[in-house]
């Protein structure tokens, strides 16, 4: 392989992307190989998400539930008899009866879900990034340790943490010999929010420090030894170095943390089940009316699930406005 | 993917040990005290980090279903007898089986069309490549409750329910949009030289990819694996939603029949935990090494 860099030509390294005249002038059999390498991709997504996502937004103006939809019992076919019903569902679920404890409430605690769980993660992962970033006697020996809970799966750890918060588990046994309150983690609503928050920030952490990590190490030391010498303190180098070298990487990480952590499924529904309706985000809550009660409630589930990817869409639409423009405002 | 792509043009980090020279030392090589409050911050931060995963592991060695209510009696009856109830009297090696064949299949197959779609991204302007980038973006976003329903009748009106196939493509569609972003990244750090000079030598595109770049991106692909490994070792949502008959469960649903209403085998559940963490540990720490470039140039670079 070296052999093959070494004999490289660097003539044409100077615009390895060629602009739009150069674009026109690419020959036929390029276009032809990049078609057939996305194809697959372009398959899967289309029949696997692209196809599902009309049908569940079809779903959605529909009245659609596991009894009439079309179903096998033995060797009796059973067609389906749903009715189209409009946006009825989406009015039902927005602003119809008892709307603010079936939605707004769950749709104000799971932005507030995410906002808390995305600033501890990332907070928490820059500091131990920072701190894994200096000249350390063991520092690979941390890695090891830290990364380690996103080696084991996340339903593993989560049983885990149920017993370690259940009512005379671990974590309360060690608040209670400091002679602090022991909250009923599992059952009491606000101890379930918090016990949530916990144990999803302790799963989110490793991967928000080593992408963090990589960030910092791949901004040039020489720009701390420059500001050093002109007397900038730790906080200014902090502020004007490592933040700004960061950007894309916090950026990107942010972002897809956001998303994560507002779908994240396993934690809550692991954590409890289908016991705690205070508790529940809107994707658990989604998900027990389309498969964790009877009858199955399709139509309403595939409705929450339109909301929530329109929730989604609509915030990262902003937040990438947000971001172009703050580059902007930088140069 | 936007404007943000020409702020990185410098080469993410090439390794994550000899990244920096001497010269930056001076600063890590702070004073005593602050060396040793890292020290103590790091130790504390380890401990959180671990003490849940080696928690479970401990649980698993005390042989009565209560047990996890007083740890402190484990100490004196400390046995192996849930493993080998686990593993000879449940369907714990079929659900293994089953496990690996998923996880093993939506490894190769996500990762392989992955590839070949980060490479064309990177590589390749056709019309068309920037709204694949933001597709691929969008399907991260997709929550899987917009998705289960039709998925689950797509599946049932195809009789995929209650099989391989079926999770290992839908598994697929989820891992491969992340992967073949941060693949692209990866692509993308290395020189276009090589594919010229592959290209010079005679190759075809494909050719170039297959021959000169799979080898070079190795780190890259190892991330990729890992995370798709990782992803569908561990899913719940869909699996036991689309998994009906007991034989065909996966750990992540078998596991949890140790966990019903009526009965709960917090002790049995914990030794299957540690046997379904011990491969993943494995796949990890396979990787480990690769895992800060890999995903450095995947983040920085989107």
């Amino acid at each position: 392989m070296a052999v093959a860099v070494q004999g490289a030509p660097t003539k044409g390294s100077q615009d390895p992307r060629p602009g739009l005249v150069a674009r026109v002038k690419l020959s036929y059999s390029k276009h032809w190989y990049a078609y057939a390498m996305v194809a697959p991709v372009v398959i899967v997504l289309g029949v696997l998400v692209g196809y599902p996502l009309i049908n569940g937004f079809y779903l959605t103006l529909t009245d659609a539930n596991s009894l009439n939809s079309a179903r096998t019992i033995g060797v009796k076919e059973i067609p389906a008899t749903y009715q189209f019903i409009g946006l009825h569902n989406y009015a039902d679920i927005l602003w119809g009866p008892g709307s603010y404890d079936r939605f707004w409430s769950h749709f104000v605690w799971t932005i507030a879900w995410t906002v808390i769980c995305v600033t501890l993660t990332y907070s928490t992962g820059l500091a131990l990034a920072m701190l894994m970033n200096q000249r350390l006697r063991g520092r690979s020996l941390y890695r090891l340790m830290l990364i380690l809970p996103w080696a084991v799966p996340t339903f593993v750890t989560i049983f885990s943490w149920r017993l370690m918060l259940a009512d005379g588990g671990v974590v309360n046994g060690l608040l209670g010999s400091l002679g602090l309150p022991e909250p009923a983690w599992l059952s009491d609503p606000l101890a379930q929010k918090a016990a949530a928050i916990l144990v999803n920030t302790w799963v989110g952490v490793p991967f928000m420090m080593v992408s963090l990590l990589g960030g910092l190490q791949s901004i040039p030391g020489e720009l701390y030894e420059a500001a050093e010498m002109d007397g900038a303190t730790a906080w200014q180098q902090f502020r004007h170095i490592t933040l700004p070298g960061l950007r894309t990487v916090s950026s990107t990480v942010v972002l897809l943390g956001v998303i994560w952590t507002f779908n994240q499924f396993a934690v809550i529904f692991l954590l409890f089940g289908n016991g705690a309706p205070d508790a529940q985000i809107l994707v658990t809550w989604a998900y027990r009316l389309g498969f964790g009660q009877q009858p199955r409630d399709y139509a309403q589930s595939a409705t929450y699930g339109v909301l929530l990817l329109s929730i989604l869409i609509v915030f990262t639409s902003f937040y990438r406005r947000w971001l172009a423009r703050n580059e902007e405002a930088s140069r | 993917m936007t404007a943000t792509i020409e702020e990185t043009v410098k080469t993410p980090a090439p390794a994550p040990r000899p990244a920096r020279p001497a010269k930056a030392r001076r600063r890590g090589e702070s004073t005593p005290l602050v060396r040793a409050l890292s020290h103590g911050a790091l130790v504390i931060a380890s401990l959180v980090a671990l003490f849940p995963v080696l928690y479970i592991g401990f649980i698993s060695l005390g042989p009565d279903k209560m047990d996890y209510l007083h740890p402190g009696q484990i100490f004196d009856k400390m046995t192996f007898s849930n493993y080998s109830k686990v593993l000879f009297e449940t369907d714990f090696a079929s659900w293994f089986l089953n496990s690996v064949i998923v996880a093993g299949g939506t490894t190769v197959f996500g990762v392989m069309v992955a590839a070949t779609t980060g490479y064309a991204v990177s590589r390749m302007r056709f019309p068309g490549h920037r709204q694949l980038m933001w597709t691929l973006l969008v399907t991260q976003m997709f929550p899987i409750a917009v998705l289960i329903v039709p998925m689950y009748t797509i599946l049932a009106s195809l009789k995929l329910l209650d099989g391989y196939t079926g999770l290992i493509i839908v598994y697929s569609a989820t891992t491969v949009p992340y992967c073949a972003w941060l693949l692209k990244g990866y692509f993308d750090t290395i020189p276009v030289e090589i594919d010229e000079a592959g290209r010079v030598d005679g190759l075809s595109p494909f050719g170039t990819f297959w021959r000169l770049i799979i080898p070079l991106a190795r780190p890259g692909l190892a991330v990729a694996a890992f995370y798709s490994f990782l992803t569908a070792w561990a899913e719940v949502a869909f699996a036991s939603t689309f998994l009906l008959s007991s034989g065909k469960y996966t750990l992540a649903v078998g596991l949890q029949t140790f966990v019903s209403q009526y009965e709960s085998q917090w002790n049995l559940m914990a030794a299957t935990s540690v046997l379904i963490a011990l491969p993943a540990a494995l796949v990890f720490y396979l990787v480990q090494r690769h895992l800060v470039t890999g995903l450095t140039a995947g983040a920085a670079k989107s």
